[in-house]
């Protein structure tokens, strides 16, 4: 697997978050679940302003072979959406962690960091699901 | 697509496999005091000599009157090709094949289907079918939910002649889901849209019109599919796939078309055989395709460049998301599809056209032999198809079994629909002069009788 970018958190869901200097949070999904889900050719993105729960769905992103729902990973309201995808799909194949990321979100009651998980955490959870 | 029995043994390699002893293990998850063990209203099971004796004693119970009801079934002629093609052992099976290796000629009818379909509809792509025109109209509004994600109302406005009975199917299958249905104001004399009080400002995710109405007029389509967008509603239309070969399809309506079509795909060489299995058919827009209910048939390419057909754009559908699928209850009615698309390439478009302008010409022949006699008249004025509504000085039920009692189905009561002493007749392509002369003439002595 790629190196990690150290400077984010990730869930279990296979989801990354990078905290912005205005606080807001963008999240998109890891090079891991992009891999499994292969070649994505469709992402549908919620709207800008639209409330979101922790845990809840955001965008679903689709592959020739599966529709996949990403979920919130924190409650807040969507900040912004990353258009590009809606021509370039495969971007979250490309560059996941950079041009593919799918939403910012303002987060309603900031982030709980005890829930997600650091580059090492989230390194080791892949490789268990590997072996 | 051959159908290919489990023998027990096969059964028993399987349930080994699994590890589990018996087929009825496989549902211990249903609670016991959910299990039904007899059902008393059930009479026991039949030899076949004994249920074809039976069958043959209710069938000539039903005797062969001349039929003149629509309403939502039309008796079309269909030739005897039609049937003796599509119960092939090729085609005889209700299900869509997902291996494109082993069904390469079913997956060749149904993608045949859908660019007749999408030829008569104006719109770009089809689904596969549905189940059949009342529930695609739920699976329409629910699409259109997920499409005008903007709206949050979940409300559906229906023109005043959407079918009554359509709109009970989608509310019983939407209601539950958040949608709510709700008229449109209808002006008394015509029948038609009372465009002067429609209600703005509704939200409306989706207005939907049917074409012909339930009650055989004509609505101002261009001008509501514009007004639907302008309120910021897709349009959806309920059309008759047998008057799309002489009215404007539902991709040409006003400035930008109709989003989805839906209807009753029974007039395309399905028998009317008591009320079913009939198919639904469903066309959009080529933008909201991803949110279609149901299976497509894409054409591709294979490795050595043949051309070959393959189910396509599966990933949102039940065998794949589950419960968050585009729809579960998108049953693909293949057989009825099958027969369809053999009637419709038996036809042409120009059989299709000459089809629908001689019921139209029955029609209007019927309406002016009725109208002509002393206590019946036109219930609307405007143009029609092949369905026209009749308003009585009388009670109409009785009518209908005088008429009844001389072999003939003289029409639909439409009085509990409209609230007035009514009825809706349509004469097709299968009657001749001689028929709609005797029929008339049957209305006149029944009519004549009643008034002595």
């Amino acid at each position: 697997m790629s190196e990690l970018p150290g400077d984010l958190l990730y869930t279990n869901d296979h989801e990354w978050l990078r905290r912005e200097e205005d606080g807001s949070v963008t999240i998109g999904v890891t090079d891991h679940a992009a891999k499994a889900l292969g070649d994505l050719v469709y992402v549908e993105l919620p709207e800008v302003g639209q409330d979101v729960d922790e845990g809840g769905d955001m965008a679903v992103v689709e592959s020739v072979k599966a529709a996949s729902d990403v979920y919130a990973p924190i409650g807040g309201s969507i900040a912004a959406v990353n258009e590009d995808l809606a021509d370039e799909p495969e971007k979250i194949n490309a560059d996941p962690y950079g041009e593919g990321w799918i939403v910012r979100v303002q987060p309603s009651d900031g982030v709980d960091e005890s829930k997600l998980m650091s580059p090492d955490a989230y390194q080791q959870f892949c490789d268990e699901l590997d072996d | 697509m051959p159908f290919i029995p489990h023998t027990e043994k096969d059964t028993g390699e399987m349930l080994e496999a699994i590890g589990v002893s018996s087929i009825a293990d496989l549902f211990d998850e249903i609670p016991p005091e959910l299990m039904i063990e007899h059902l008393p209203h059930v009479p026991p099971a039949m030899g076949e000599m004994e249920i074809s004796r039976l069958m043959r004693q209710r069938a000539r119970m039903d005797g062969s009157p001349m039929c003149f009801i629509g309403a939502g079934a039309y008796e079309h002629h269909i030739p005897t090709a039609v049937w003796d093609i599509a119960t092939r052992g090729e085609f005889y099976s209700a299900y869509t094949p997902y291996q494109a290796e082993a069904s390469q000629g079913t997956l060749q009818t149904i993608y045949e289907y859908q660019t007749m379909i999408t030829e008569l509809t104006g719109l770009d792509v089809s689904n596969a079918s549905l189940y059949d025109g009342a529930s695609a109209l739920a699976e329409a509004s629910l699409m259109a939910v997920r499409i005008n994600r903007r709206v949050k109302t979940g409300r559906i406005l229906l023109a005043p002649g959407v079918s009554p009975v359509y709109e009970q199917v989608a509310a019983a299958i939407a209601g539950a889901q958040g949608l709510s249905f709700e008229r449109l104001p209808q002006d008394a004399a015509s029948g038609n849209i009372d465009f002067a009080a429609l209600p703005e400002g509704r939200e409306p995710v989706a207005v939907v019109v049917q074409q012909p109405s339930f009650v055989g007029t004509l609505d101002d389509v261009d001008k509501l599919t514009d007004w639907a967008h302008a309120e910021g509603a897709l349009l959806i239309s309920i059309v008759n796939p047998t008057s799309l070969a002489v009215l404007k399809p539902p991709g040409q309506w006003g400035e930008q078309g109709a989003d989805i079509a839906i209807g009753e795909g029974q007039p395309l060489g399905v028998p009317m055989s008591s009320g079913g299995p009939y198919f639904g058919f469903m066309t959009c827009k080529q933008k909201h395709v991803r949110q279609m209910p149901g299976r497509i048939v894409g054409r591709t390419t294979d490795l050595e460049d043949n051309p070959g057909f393959a189910l396509t754009l599966q990933a949102r559908e039940q065998h794949i998301r589950r419960s968050k699928a585009t729809s579960n209850i998108c049953t693909n009615q293949g057989l009825m599809v099958t027969a369809a698309t053999i009637y419709m390439s038996l036809l042409g478009f120009e059989g299709l056209v000459r089809v629908a302008n001689t019921s139209h010409a029955n029609t209007a022949l019927l309406a002016d032999g009725l109208t002509a006699i002393k206590g019946i008249e036109r219930l609307y004025d405007g143009p029609f198809f092949h369905e026209v509504a009749l308003k009585l000085d009388r009670p109409v039920a009785p009518l209908l079994t005088a008429l009844s009692d001389r072999d003939i189905l003289g029409g639909f009561d439409l009085t509990p629909v409209v609230g007035s002493e009514a009825l809706l007749v349509c004469a097709t392509e299968t009657k001749t002069e001689a028929d709609i002369e005797a029929c008339i003439a049957a209305f006149a002595e029944v009519m004549a009788a009643d008034s002595a």
